[in-house]
């Protein structure tokens, strides 16, 4: 098996992956720096027989998606930061209505319009809270050319899996900028398929007792009848206003991924056996944490990075242990301390927590950090 | 940092700096080594200057983005202005010999070189400047093999144009053996 090795923008592997992980349906509104995702759906979605819309605006863009997803196909859009805020109306739609669905937001500087061209990491709490009530998110975020493609099949497979909105959540940094990357063969990639229901069985598209939480998903159209809203539902998908009923929807909603946050929840921890430091970081930033970690260590500081690549659920064990272990975790981020919040949070009050942000449109430099580290020593 | 190579090119919008930049990491690539490519987007890179920033290394790259670069080329003067002084003091810079160099700029070796000239007049098209690019890096520098810059070259230009290409490659190592 000959190996195809390409050198793509983060954009342009995203794009690969969700061919691979089986995307027949793109559909959006294009936005600086998210453009190369729609410009190469649109090339390479019909020659394999899938379809590509560019729809009227953003809001437009997420639901012809959830649409397709309905219909058996697996849907991605793609947008940024002024982009996402308009999508989260139906984020929200397709949490409750359980569609699976990949949104990608390759951050800019915010906020509104802000800076078009620049990195900024200032979404990752609305990835989290930007549409309204309580409901499921998975949130994964990759720090390379590669991990983009990667981590665009596994969005793909989580969604399908546990029949939720999935948000990618890349950056300006690793969107744009050009790596090589191993394109490996579909036949080495674990893709999940949807699960579909037998035929003539008492089909329930929202039924309460299945095992896993997650209830299979039949083809809108497919001889399979129930009802899709946006309303607390009963089993078959019509409005319910019972509270008893609600009361189990809401719970198995959240529940699904709570009860699956093993399967969920990836993170690289890089030196951090004998660490007595810290420097959390996600996404572009990342790179700068793991240049400065290295000159640290040759300095002989003891000090390791945890990277998070699923950022929500948040993974909270991981993170208090680590708390328990070194002195200190410096929370290297582009925005005012979005994610130091939530590990504030989870290492309660285990070790000192600081920040080193900015949100001017510049990425981090290794120096910056090292220098924002040294003030601990 | 001594192995590895952070190159800033820079021009205005259409001389084909960016694939250059894309060019070089790719024969990178050919030689097994790692390599990371940046670009400037948006107004910055309409008219004005434009740039792209190329990282060569045997070791992993972390950090995506040129800091300090060991190298920096302009082909116009408002990109010479604006992107070539923050060249390290062991660095290299190279601009066209049409270029007024900055005041105060250090650097180990500085290079002025009829690039835009040689591909008007010698190979007979202004939009192979930098193809002539390549050559006079890479034979000044051998960061990568002639080979896979050649193969790379010939991977990214449209069909028809490689007789063309191929002479401009050329005087590029001219160039930059004639500077030695």
């Amino acid at each position: 098996m000959s190996k195809v090795i390409k050198f793509l923008q983060g954009n342009e592997a995203c794009v690969e992956g969700a061919l691979m992980a089986g995307m027949r349906f793109y559909s959006g509104y294009p936005i600086t720096p998210s453009t190369e995702i729609a410009e190469l759906s649109s090339e390479k979605l019909p020659k394999v027989g899938g379809k590509f819309i560019q729809m009227e605006d953003e809001i437009a863009g997420i639901a012809a998606a959830i649409g397709a997803s309905l219909t058996g196909k697996k849907a991605m859009t793609a947008t940024s930061g002024p982009g996402f805020s308009l999508k989260q109306e139906n984020i929200g739609y397709a949490a409750i209505a359980e569609i699976p669905l990949v949104v990608v937001n390759v951050q800019r500087g915010g906020p509104s319009t802000g800076l078009p061209t620049s990195p900024g990491q200032g979404d990752v709490m609305q990835a989290k809270w930007g549409t309204h009530g309580d409901h499921p998110v998975i949130c994964l975020t990759p720090d390379s050319v590669k991990e983009t493609f990667d981590l665009t099949i596994r969005a793909f497979n989580l969604a399908e899996k546990y029949r939720t909105p999935v948000i990618l959540l890349t950056d300006e940094i690793t969107g744009h900028m050009r790596e090589k990357i191993e394109i490996p063969e579909v036949s080495e990639l674990e893709i999940y398929d949807r699960v579909m229901p037998e035929k003539g069985a008492d089909y329930k598209a929202y039924r309460l007792d299945e095992g896993d939480l997650v209830p299979k998903m039949a083809p809108f159209g497919s001889g399979f009848r129930y009802h899709v809203t946006g309303l607390m539902h009963d089993e078959t998908g019509f409005p319910s206003n019972s509270t008893e009923n609600a009361d189990v929807l809401i719970k198995r909603l959240m529940g699904k991924i709570e009860a699956n946050k093993e399967d969920i929840i990836t993170y690289e921890a890089y030196e951090t056996d004998d660490a007595e430091y810290l420097i959390l970081s996600y996404g572009g930033t990342a790179r700068t944490a793991k240049a400065a970690v290295k000159k640290l260590r040759a300095e002989g500081i003891k000090v390791g990075l945890f990277r998070l690549i699923t950022v929500w659920p948040f993974p909270e064990e991981q993170v208090r242990a680590l708390s328990e272990q070194v002195k200190d975790i410096l929370v290297a981020e582009l925005n005012f301390g979005q994610i130091k919040l939530e590990v504030e949070r989870v290492v309660k009050g285990n070790a000192n927590v600081r920040l080193c942000g900015k949100a001017n449109g510049e990425i981090l430099t290794p120096e910056e950090l090292m220098k924002a580290f040294k003030e601990v020593l | 940092m001594s192995d590895q190579l952070e190159l800033r090119l820079s021009g205005s919008g259409g001389q084909g700096l960016i694939t250059a930049g894309i060019i070089l990491a790719e024969a990178a690539i050919r030689d097994q080594k790692n390599a990371i490519q940046t670009q400037s987007y948006g107004p910055e890179a309409r008219g004005g200057a434009s740039k792209a920033e190329v990282i060569i290394s045997n070791e992993a790259i972390d950090f995506p983005k040129v800091t300090i670069p060991n190298m920096t080329f302009a082909l116009t003067q408002v990109a010479a202005n604006k992107y070539i002084s923050d060249v390290s003091e062991e660095g290299t810079v190279i601009v066209d010999d049409s270029i007024e160099l900055p005041e105060g700029i250090v650097a180990k070796h500085i290079y002025k070189l009829p690039i835009i000239e040689a591909a008007r007049n010698d190979v007979g098209k202004e939009i192979v400047a930098n193809i002539i690019a390549l050559g006079v890096i890479v034979g000044l520098t051998k960061i990568v093999t002639e080979e896979s810059l050649e193969a790379a070259i010939m991977a990214r230009i449209p069909k028809g144009t490689e007789t063309l290409n191929q002479m401009a490659l050329q005087k590029g190592y001219e160039l930059a053996n004639q500077s030695k």
